[in-house]
């Protein structure tokens, strides 16, 4: 079936949030990763998660882009609802499951293989549509090697899209224009610094026109006196309304630019609010504990 | 920036196309022609290349299956295979007879037809010049003898019991190495010995006749209408004195054929045919006749590059897109689908090429699938090298970051686009230099297919080398060509490579 990929984002009532989840669990082999996340965020929100190693923000945010298959739970992001009840079992047998599995890693995050009954009809088609409509960037810079910067930033909205080349191109020049490197469209990644590389990922993620970008601690591979140049753009994109959610250690960044602020520990969601009021005057301990440890 | 990419493709698929035809073409039979099977490097006086016009297919057994089928009204036409393989290329129907010195045994009664008998002889005892102390089979006892494989002299040997058997499969060897010292004797049958050591000044015939031997043309079982015509003609043969004249010329005649037939006359029928062979061997080569002589056998030569050519780059092309279909299915095709390309893999590589050849060639005609030489060499050399590029792709597949595959579908891309535009894109350029190697190494592994009846660059080598007794310098010529033609493909691949690497240094990785 054709995945009809359309760009207006009718589906948002004045005052719906374009996110919301409502108590998401995921298990990992020998983990319960994420024990019940509730979150709602409104459109042109900038949201940073913060948290220790290993606490699961990484893990709920690429469940927002079903590059990981939540069990159970709702997930409601840019106008796709999915619903998940995985049973008992299947979250048994999954637990069970050995880890590391090379073979596997390479075949299973992008499709979901088990209990495939239990899933709507439709739910590949969700999936793919929920994909396009929501950007995401990673810590490690996954620019396509083989690829011009231009070619980056253009391919996908003429692969997913079908869109005509020139019009790609055209916005692929604006974008890069938009994050400061028009002047590097001809080069390839391996001629980019960090922040360079990171800030055509951006802009390639912003070819598909998302509704939402997700962003995995995209500052933390780059050397300190790049961050500031990447981070720059996520404040210009907030400015234009971009719903934006960060997993962040940036706290300067987290506390300055971010609308909420969202504080997780061991797979839950432990305290949430506007930035002054965690930083400043946080309820739970736990927080506190955490912010006094990686006050910068 | 996808011309090149769908222009490639286009290319691969014509070149299939291409090859398709070329074998539905080559598969085509004909009519009225008598197809006999026989090893044209078994060399004279039986079925050889004249060394005059190496083109040229001259023989007793030749004029004899020639005017058996004039006598019949058809045509004769020879088919290359291997001596060991002449039983087996019956069976599979790739020739109606076989006819190249088989001699007529019980245990081979069992599975074919014999005609009546065109030629008896004896087995002969040959050592070097100097070799005073062995005249009988009891001398050749704690010595080392050398045979032709399979013979009727092995078993002969054999049953004489305490010898040191050394089998070749074909004579002129035997005796190089008896010049050598290797051997201390050679027994093969009479007709041999005469034309491959009688004339050395280096070796002599030495004792007496030993036991007997009769030929036989081969049939299938089944073909019994065709072994009465065949024993008709023979006959017919006899009685005119056609078969004598033909024995003659080569000078075969002997006293078992003069008991055999009744036929003790004298005659003054000139040897015509062994005075010309011994000619060829006996003349002195100057180094213009040689270089004269190697300009010579380069259309034969161009010939056999050509089959190996194309058997090597229709190979290669079933190669790739096997061992791509196979990658695919390993790496990311659900069970058992992905178990299946493991143990497809796995069975080819861990078996030998050449049993591969032969199970293709001779196995699977009995389960009726039959198909031409080209195509079983094809077929057998696409699939082995498949298995290895699979595993090449998989290297390929695994070296590209698992985060490209994750980049591209948060795009939105699916798995399969995924895979098109991000992840092979990149593999390739890692998988082409050791795709080249294998390329070249398919090169050289495609003389293989000389066991299955095709005469390729390295049988042809053996062809000429066994008739003018040439190995270093056709050696040195051949060995050339191969490097010769290796050498564009490696250029190509380089470009190749050129052309997929993006940092002409280094790809830094991320």
């Amino acid at each position: 079936m054709k995945v009809v990929i359309d760009d207006n984002m009718n589906y948002l009532q004045s005052g719906d949030d374009i996110i919301s989840i409502k108590d998401l669990h995921k298990h990992f082999p020998k983990l319960h990763v994420l024990k019940g996340i509730d979150l709602q965020v409104k459109k042109g929100q900038l949201i940073s998660i913060i948290g220790r190693s290993g606490c699961g923000k990484t893990t709920l945010l690429r469940c927002l882009n079903c590059l990981e298959f939540f069990d159970s739970g709702t997930l409601r992001i840019a106008g796709i609802t999915l619903t998940r009840a995985k049973s008992e079992a299947a979250i048994s047998k999954s637990i069970k499951q050995k880890s590391g599995n090379i073979r596997k890693g390479f075949r299973t995050p992008f499709k979901p293989t088990d209990d495939e009954a239990e899933l709507d009809d439709d739910f590949h088609i969700k999936v793919q549509i929920l994909r396009s409509r929501v950007g995401m960037l990673f810590q490690n810079l996954n620019l396509f090697p083989h690829l011009t910067v231009m070619e980056n930033v253009a391919k996908a909205p003429i692969i997913v899209k079908g869109e005509e080349k020139e019009k790609s191109i055209r916005r692929a020049i604006q974008l890069l224009e938009k994050v400061g490197l028009k002047d590097f469209m001809k080069r390839y990644p391996y001629q980019l610094s960090g922040g360079q590389a990171q800030r055509v990922a951006i802009a390639r993620a912003l070819a598909m026109s998302p509704h939402v970008m997700l962003y995995d601690e995209p500052t933390s591979a780059l050397d300190p006196e790049l961050v500031e140049e990447v981070l720059q753009v996520m404040r210009n994109l907030h400015k234009e309304g971009m719903t934006q959610i960060i997993v962040t250690h940036a706290m300067h960044f987290a506390r300055t630019a971010s609308d909420m602020v969202v504080y997780m520990e061991d797979g839950k969601i432990i305290e949430s609010g506007p930035p002054e009021e965690i930083f400043s005057n946080a309820k739970d301990p736990r927080t506190k504990q955490y912010l006094s440890i990686v006050k910068d | 920036m996808y011309n090149i990419e769908n222009r490639i493709i286009k290319l691969w698929i014509a070149a299939t196309v291409i090859a398709c035809l070329t074998l539905t073409l080559s598969a085509q039979p004909s009519k009225k022609i008598l197809r006999y099977g026989a090893d044209a490097s078994s060399g004279a006086p039986y079925v050889f290349q004249n060394p005059k016009d190496m083109s040229q297919l001259i023989g007793f057994e030749v004029d004899i299956i020639n005017e058996i089928a004039k006598d019949q009204g058809w045509k004769a036409k020879h088919v290359q295979n291997e001596w060991d393989g002449l039983i087996p290329g019956l069976e599979r129907n790739d020739y109606d007879v076989a006819i190249n010195g088989i001699e007529i045994t019980e245990d081979r009664m069992g599975a074919v037809n014999f005609s009546i008998p065109y030629y008896s002889t004896f087995e002969q005892i040959v050592v070097r010049r100097d070799q005073e102390d062995i005249n009988t089979m009891s001398d050749l006892v704690g010595k080392v003898v050398g045979t032709l494989d399979g013979s009727l002299a092995q078993k002969i040997l054999e049953v004489q019991g305490g010898i040191d058997i050394r089998a070749y499969d074909d004579e002129a060897k035997s005796y190089k190495d008896l010049e050598f010292g290797r051997l201390d004797a050679v027994l093969i049958d009479e007709p041999v010995a005469k034309y491959y050591a009688g004339w050395n000044p280096q070796l002599k015939l030495a004792g007496q006749p030993i036991g007997e031997v009769t030929y036989g043309i081969v049939t299938r079982k089944s073909d019994t209408i065709l072994l009465d015509q065949i024993n008709r003609s023979i006959d017919r043969m006899k009685k005119s004195g056609k078969l004598r004249e033909i024995l003659e010329h080569w000078n075969m005649w002997n006293f078992m054929m003069a008991g055999f037939m009744d036929d003790h006359k004298a005659t003054n029928i000139p040897h015509i045919y062994y005075n010309d062979y011994l000619e060829s061997q006996g003349k002195h080569i100057t180094f213009f006749d040689q270089l004269r002589r190697y300009i010579g056998f380069m259309p034969m030569l161009g010939e056999a590059t050509l089959v190996t050519l194309s058997l090597s780059i229709l190979s290669m092309l079933v190669a790739v897109t096997v061992g791509l279909f196979v990658v695919l299915l390993r790496v990311y095709a659900p069970q058992p689908f992905s178990g299946m390309a493991v143990i497809f893999i796995e069975s080819i590589r861990g078996t030998p090429l050449l049993i591969q050849l032969y199970f293709i060639f001779y196995a699977l005609p009995e389960l009726g699938i039959l198909i031409s030489p080209f195509l079983a060499g094809v077929i057998g050399l696409g699939l082995n090298y498949g298995a290895y590029e699979a595993e090449n792709y998989r290297a390929g597949l695994f070296s590209v970051q698992r985060g490209q595959m994750e980049a591209a579908i948060s795009l939105g891309m699916t798995r399969n686009q995924a895979l098109r535009h991000v992840i092979l894109p990149q593999a390739i350029r890692l998988v082409i230099p050791p795709m080249t190697n294998d390329f070249i190494s398919l090169l050289k592994d495609s003389s293989l297919v000389s066991v299955i009846t095709m005469v390729e660059l390295t049988k042809q080598y053996q062809l000429i080398s066994n008739t003018y007794f040439n190995y270093i310098g056709m050696g040195i010529l051949v060995a050339g060509i191969y490097l010769l033609i290796g050498l564009p493909f490696v250029k190509l691949a380089k470009l190749a490579e050129r052309k997929f690497t993006v940092d002409k240094r280094k790809i830094i990785k991320r």
